[in-house]
C-alpha cells in the first residue's frame, strides 16, 4: 500500500491516540509482549553469543546469496519442487495467478507470509475474481473486517475482544456480545476446519529455506500452515530471497532465537521442514526480489535483510506501541519497516524513519542484530539530501543549525524564549508549534546554565 | 533476461565481499542437570502433557479404552497396533473425525520441549494436525538439551516432511488471551518411556 497512502505517519497517529485508553491498553500489551521476550532471553546464559552467531550467519548469507540461491534451487528441484523467480510483486502475483489457472482452482488458503502483504496478493487476486481464506486466526480476523494486518506477528493486536466478537457475529454467525477469546476461537477453528478440508491450494510463507537441503521451515503456533499443506493437493510456498540460510544446522541457532525474541515462548509449536511434496502433490517455491538485490547494495542498509520478522522490535518500539501498526501505511510496519520500506519507496515512506526517538532499543533486542536505529539515522539523511524532508522540518532544522552555529545569537535566543514562555505562553501553545500537541510546555527557568555558571563562579 | 538471471546477476553485482561462517561452539551453550525433567517442566509450561510409563502396555490401554468408548482413534506406531495400510493415503475428509492420534517421536528438546516428527513415524503428514487430540511416545535417553544438539541426530529434511512440535495447538490472536486448541491438536500428552 505504499505507493497509495494518503496520510503520513504523524496524522495516522493522531487519529489512533485520540482514544486514550485504548492507546494505552495497546501500548501495554505489546510491552507485557516485550517483558516475556526478556525473560526468554535471560534464561540462556549464552543469549548475546546466539545473537552473534546468527547475525554473522546471515551476514555469510547476504555475502554468498548468489551462490546459496543456486544451490538451494538445484536442490529443491531435485527434491521434486518447481521454483519460480519473481523480480517484483507484480511477477509474484502473476506466477501464483497462473499456478491457479492452469490447475482450475477455486479454493485456496492462505497461512501469514507477510511477503504476500507486500506484493498485495489478496487485492490482486480479489480483482481476478479469485477468493482466498487467510487462515491465520489474526489474519482471518482483520480480513473480514477488510482491514490489513497491523503487527507480522500479531496481526489483529490493535483490535479488542469486542471487536472482534461483533465481527464473528457479523460473518460466522457468533453469538451477538459474547466475548469470550475461547468462545470466538472456537468458532474460528470450526469455520476454518471446513475450509482446510475443501481446500485444493495452500499458500503459506517461509521462516528459513536451506541451501544445502533444497527444504524450507514454516513456523506457526496454530498448525495453520500445515493444516492447509498437508490437505490441498497443490503447495506454493513465496519466499523472499533473504530468507536463504547455508546448512539445516543453523536452524538449530534461528529456532532458538526466533520464538523467543517474538513472544517470549521456546519455540513455536509447529517448526514444520517441507522438503518433497507427498505422493500426488504439486509443490512450488517462489523466490521474490522485489527490491532486496538493491538494498544488498546499499552498504549502509544491506543488514536489514538479515531480519527473521521475529517482531520484537515493534514490540520494545515506544513510538509502535502508541501510534498502531497501520499508522505505517506499509505491510510491514515499525522499525524495520521503517528502514526496509524507503528502498522500496522512498517518495511514499520518507516519513517512517523520522517517527522514531532513535532511543536504540530496537537494535538491542534483535535477534540478528540489525543496527536498526542507525540506519534509520541514516534514511533520514538520505531523504533529505533528496530534498524529500517535511519543509517544516527542514526549515527548523535550518533554524536551529544557524543558532547554534552563533553563540550570541544562541544566548540572545534562550533570553527571548524564556521571557516569552513566562510572558506570552499563548505563542507557544497553540496548534501552530507541533511540539505542544501532547504535552505541556515545561515553566520556563530564570536564567540560563550559562548565566547561573558565571554569576556562581563569581561567589 | 529471465526473472532468475535478472534477480541473480543483481545480486551477484551487489553482495558484499564473503564472510566466514560463524563456528557454532555447542560446548559454550545451556546445560540441564537432568534433560529429562527440564524437558518435562517446558512441556507442562507450555500446555502439553508428560507421562513416564515402563512399557508399552500403558498406550496399548488406552487405545482400548478409547475403542471401548467408540472413539475413532488412529495409530501410527508398530508397538502397539497394527497400522492401517491405507493411512499415507487418506485424505483431510477422511481424517477429520479423528479424535486420537498415536504417533512415535524421535529426538526431543529439553530446552524447549519439542519433539521430532519426522513423514515415516507420522505416516500421513496431516495427521498429527488434524487429530483432535495427539498421543507421542518417546524413549528418555533420546531427549537433547537444546536444539543445537537435536539438529546433531536428526536428518531434518530426509524424508520430504518432518518438525519439531512442541505442545498442543494455540492461539493468542484474540486480545493476546491464551487459547488452547487452535487448529491443530487440542491436547498433547507426552508418554516417556524409560
Amino acid at each position: 500500500m505504499s505507493s497509495q497512502a494518503n496520510f503520513t505517519h504523524a496524522e495516522a497517529a493522531e487519529q489512533f491516540i485520540a482514544d486514550e485508553p485504548r492507546t494505552d491498553w495497546h501500548d501495554d500489551t505489546l510491552w507485557f509482549v516485550r517483558e516475556k521476550r526478556d525473560k526468554a532471553a535471560h534464561s540462556l546464559p549464552e543469549w548475546e553469543q546466539l545473537r552473534q552467531w546468527a547475525s554473522d550467519i546471515k551476514y555469510h548469507g547476504l555475502s554468498n546469496m548468489h551462490q546459496l540461491l543456486v544451490d538451494f534451487e538445484k536442490n529443491a528441484i531435485a527434491n521434486g519442487i518447481q521454483v519460480h523467480w519473481a523480480v517484483d510483486g507484480k511477477e509474484h502475483n502473476e506466477i501464483i495467478y497462473k499456478i491457479i489457472q492452469d490447475n482450475q482452482v477455486q479454493r485456496i488458503v492462505k497461512s501469514k507470509s507477510m511477503l504476500t502483504e507486500e506484493c498485495h496478493l489478496n487485492e490482486f487476486l480479489t480483482e481476478k475474481g479469485v477468493e482466498i481464506v487467510d487462515t491465520d486466526l489474526g489474519e482471518r480476523i482483520v480480513q473480514f473486517r477488510k482491514e490489513t494486518p497491523s503487527h507480522i506477528v500479531l496481526p489483529a493486536i490493535h483490535l479488542k475482544k469486542q471487536d472482534v466478537s461483533e465481527t464473528f457475529h457479523e460473518h460466522l454467525g457468533t453469538e451477538k456480545g459474547n466475548n469470550d477469546p475461547q468462545y470466538l476461537t472456537e468458532a474460528a477453528r470450526g469455520h476454518l476446519r471446513d475450509k482446510f478440508i475443501a481446500s485444493e491450494l495452500a499458500i503459506t510463507g517461509v521462516n528459513f529455506a536451506v541451501a544445502e537441503t533444497g527444504g524450507f521451515v514454516v513456523c506457526t503456533n496454530e498448525g495453520n500452515a500445515d493444516m492447509g499443506a498437508h490437505a490441498a493437493k497443490i503447495h506454493i510456498a513465496c519466499m523472499g530471497f533473504e530468507k536463504i540460510i547455508p546448512k539445516a544446522e543453523h536452524l538449530g541457532v534461528f529456532l532458538r532465537l526466533l520464538a523467543r525474541s517474538a513472544t517470549g515462548q521456546p519455540i513455536t509449536t509447529y517448526s514444520s521442514h517441507f522438503s518433497k511434496p507427498r505422493a500426488g502433490q504439486q509443490m512450488h517455491i517462489v523466490i521474490v526480489d522485489n527490491g532486496r538485490s538493491r538494498q544488498l547494495g546499499r552498504e549502509s542498509f544491506r543488514n536489514s535483510l538479515k531480519c527473521i520478522r521475529c517482531a520484537a522490535c515493534f514490540n520494545t518500539w515506544p513510538v509502535y506501541r502508541r501510534s498502531g501498526g497501520h499508522s505505517y501505511h506499509t505491510a510491514v510496519a515499525g522499525p524495520i519497516g521503517s528502514i526496509l520500506n524507503p528502498n522500496l519507496d522512498m517518495q511514499a515512506n520518507k516519513d517512517l524513519p523520522f517517527a522514531s526517538t532513535l532511543c536504540g532499543s530496537c537494535s538491542n533486542v534483535c535477534p540478528v542484530k540489525i543496527n536498526i536505529h542507525e540506519q534509520l539515522y541514516l534514511w533520514r539523511q538520505e531523504i533529505t539530501k533528496e530534498g524529500m524532508a517535511a519543509k517544516g522540518k527542514t526549515f527548523a532544522m535550518w533554524g536551529m543549525s544557524e543558532v547554534l552555529a552563533h553563540p550570541a545569537i544562541y544566548r540572545m535566543a534562550g533570553k527571548m524564549g524564556r521571557w516569552v514562555v513566562k510572558h506570552l505562553p499563548f505563542l507557544t501553545n497553540n496548534g501552530m508549534n507541533p511540539w505542544f500537541k501532547q504535552r505541556e510546555m515545561p515553566e520556563a527557568p530564570k536564567e540560563s546554565f550559562r548565566d547561573w555558571y558565571l554569576n556562581n563562579k563569581k561567589k | 533476461m529471465s526473472a532468475r538471471e535478472t534477480i541473480l546477476a543483481g545480486i551477484m553485482a551487489n553482495q558484499p565481499l564473503s564472510q566466514d561462517l560463524p563456528v557454532i561452539d555447542v560446548s559454550a551453550v545451556i546445560q540441564f542437570d537432568s534433560n529429562l525433567n527440564q524437558f518435562k517442566t517446558v512441556l507442562e509450561s507450555i500446555g502439553g502433557i508428560a507421562i513416564e510409563i515402563i512399557d508399552w502396555t500403558a498406550l496399548q490401554d488406552m487405545m482400548q479404552s478409547d475403542f471401548a468408548q467408540g472413539k475413532r482413534v488412529v495409530n501410527a506406531i508398530a508397538e502397539i497396533g497394527s497400522i492401517d495400510p491405507n493411512l499415507a493415503s487418506l485424505e483431510a475428509a477422511e481424517l477429520a473425525s479423528v479424535q486420537r492420534a498415536f504417533v512415535k517421536g524421535g529426538i526431543a528438546v529439553a530446552e524447549n520441549g519439542s519433539i521430532w516428527l519426522d513423514e515415516t513415524a507420522m505416516v500421513n503428514r496431516l495427521l498429527p494436525f488434524i487429530a483432535e487430540h495427539l498421543v507421542i511416545v518417546i524413549e528418555a535417553k533420546n531427549i537433547v538439551a537444546t536444539m543445537h544438539h537435536a539438529y546433531q541426530h536428526v536428518a531434518s529434511f530426509d524424508t520430504g516432511f518432518g518438525m519439531f512440535l512442541a505442545g498442543p495447538s494455540k492461539t493468542a490472536d484474540i486480545e493476546q488471551s491464551l487459547v488452547i486448541g487452535a487448529h491443530g491438536a487440542r491436547s498433547l500428552m507426552v508418554c516417556i518411556i524409560q
